[in-house]
């Protein structure tokens, strides 16, 4: 019987299946199966966020560390602005911000919808988020190593691609292993913030506040979304702890600081 | 509303502009950045509050208990906090309002849950169906308090947690050492010292909760946000003396810029804070603080 509604609702939040979502008697598969179709929004805005701003952050953290002002300014000013301001703000500022630019140029047409343009604002949060993690990182990478480094005539690009790049990875991999976490919470905020869910296609806690306004009742709703988070957080952490047990695979294995769920940070 | 401005079609330029940002809904938005300072005022010590009852559970020697600090610290933890404030503020009404249908309606035979309706009897609404609407808004806002203090709390509790456990241990057994009981031991030594390790934590923390302000919206209060989009929003010359376009980005880029000031101001004054809290500790910082003194001479 819960084989049918997965194949009704099972990609529902794509536009695929069943256009009526269920208005009475709302059965337990279903909350299950429509709120597991929302977090395929989630992972699609977490995954694809954090591979983007991945680069730009490491961009911006050796703006951040350099001593030219030029590059070191517009660095510090993106970060702050985007760390120093709330996430929800940034949402509703870029989708407007669409909006206007949308009738000014026909290219913008697809930022005013929520897979591009909520892509677009993720993406440079978590950018700067990451960027002020990994400047820590590049601060804290050892003298030593860099003068063996000198000491091999490695220098410029070379030193920094082989050296420094690799060790700012490891010192910065188990706060930014919790940016991770964070970065996919945040991505509930996404329909929430003015962008359309268009025909109802929305994500996981679009679904799971639809269920607790329909039935009034939020016990059965979020604590189903919770569990789907937990799980996704438990994913990340198996994977980045891949990860970080590869950059840390040079080390004596006793030494290894293992990515745990660090303090909070939210935006 | 200024006595220029009863006729506005007149006014261009700087007139105007004065004019329409002192319009009544402009004074209901510059009363909602009150409302957000308000959240702020009363929800930090209510989260401080919950905070210190989460840790002091967490470290307690009644299992139970232990189990009950660490699960409230992990679970707000592990799931979006989103997720929680829609939760809570459905969950907590519905809470108080089953508490009273027991206590003022006891004979009452039919159950509260009846398919997608929640029913109580009507003296035990919340509030009172008859209620004026401040007390309407009022019991809205407070439901947004609870609901950032418990989320809040957690966070609290995750700090000050560590604060207690960082103290050093020399202290505390020295204090054992004295006679002190376990009461007496975390009263006159734990809390006293731990306010330096948890600064740092709670300076953070007051910064995620001045961003997360904005969130009363999805709570259903009438607060910046909500006031934003309302004005920003095109008018006709039907509706308005003020008719304008889509100004919305225009008034988010404002919020922007609130939070941005807010939030650095926060910074300068918490690293003052943080400064003077470590003078004479023990600590990295201190010692820092000491080295600059004596580098500096008596002053």
């Amino acid at each position: 019987m819960c084989w049918e509604t997965l194949l009704d609702y099972g990609l529902r939040s794509l536009g695929i299946g069943e256009r009526l979502l269920p208005r009475a008697d709302f059965t337990l598969c279903q909350q299950v199966v429509l709120i597991g179709s929302g977090m395929i929004w989630n992972v699609y805005f977490g995954v694809l966020a954090l591979i983007s701003g991945f680069a730009l952050a490491t961009l911006l953290a050796v703006g951040k560390a350099s001593d030219n002002a030029l590059l070191r300014k517009p660095a510090e000013w993106f970060v702050f602005v985007f760390r120093g301001s709330p996430l929800f703000i940034q949402f509703f500022f870029g989708y407007f911000l669409f909006l206007s630019l949308k009738q000014v140029a026909p290219v913008f047409e697809p930022f005013s919808s929520a897979w591009m343009g909520a892509l677009v604002v993720l993406f440079l949060n978590t950018a700067a988020y990451s960027a002020e993690i990994f400047y820590g990182g590049l601060q804290a990478v050892p003298k030593g190593d860099l003068d063996a480094a000198s000491a091999y005539g490695l220098t410029g690009w070379r030193r920094f691609r082989r050296i420094t790049w690799p060790t700012m990875l490891r010192l910065a991999w188990p706060a930014y292993t919790n940016e991770a976490i964070f970065l996919f919470h945040a991505t509930t905020l996404v329909f929430f913030t003015g962008f359309p869910a268009r025909q109802q296609n929305g994500d996981a806690l679009y679904y799971a506040s639809y269920f607790a306004d329909k039935t009034f009742n939020p016990f059965v709703p979020y604590p189903i979304l919770a569990g789907y988070f937990i799980l996704l957080t438990l994913v990340i952490i198996g994977l980045m702890g891949h990860v970080n047990s590869r950059l840390n695979r040079h080390l004596p294995q006793t030494t290894i600081r293992r990515p745990r769920l660090l303090p909070q940070i939210m935006r | 509303m200024l006595p220029a401005c009863t006729d506005p079609a007149t006014l261009e330029g700087l007139p105007w502009l004065l004019c329409y940002l002192t319009t009544g809904k402009h004074l209901s938005l510059y009363w909602a950045v009150g409302t957000v300072l308000l959240l702020l005022a009363i929800t930090a010590p209510a989260a401080m509050a919950f905070g210190f009852g989460g840790a002091v559970a967490a470290r307690s020697g009644v299992l139970p208990l232990r189990w009950l600090g660490k699960g409230y610290i992990a679970i707000v933890r592990g799931v979006p906090d989103i997720a929680f404030f829609l939760f809570f503020v459905i969950a907590l009404d519905q809470g108080i309002e089953y508490l009273r249908h027991r206590i003022k309606c006891p004979d009452w035979d039919q159950p509260v849950r009846q398919g997608s309706d929640f029913l109580v009897c009507d003296v035990a609404k919340m509030p009172l169906g008859n209620a004026p609407q401040w007390v309407h808004e009022t019991y809205g806002f407070a439901l947004a308090v609870l609901t950032f203090a418990i989320v809040f709390g957690a966070f609290a509790a995750n700090v000050l947690y560590g604060a207690m456990r960082a103290v050093p241990r020399a202290q505390v057994e020295t204090a054992e050492a004295y006679g002190m009981t376990r009461g007496q031991t975390f009263r006159r030594i734990v809390v006293p010292q731990m306010w330096t390790y948890a600064l740092p934590g709670l300076g953070n923390l007051w910064m995620i909760l001045i961003k997360a302000t904005p969130l009363l919206f999805l709570l259903g209060v009438e607060d910046i946000v909500y006031w934003a989009r309302e004005l920003g929003a095109a008018k006709t010359s039907r509706f308005t003396d003020y008719p304008h376009p889509d100004w919305r980005v225009w008034y988010f880029l404002a919020l922007l810029v609130f939070y941005l000031v807010f939030t650095r101001l926060s910074e300068i004054v918490l690293a003052r804070l943080s400064a003077r809290a470590s003078h004479g500790q023990a600590t990295a910082a201190g010692e820092r603080l000491r080295r600059a003194g004596a580098n500096a001479g008596p002053h």
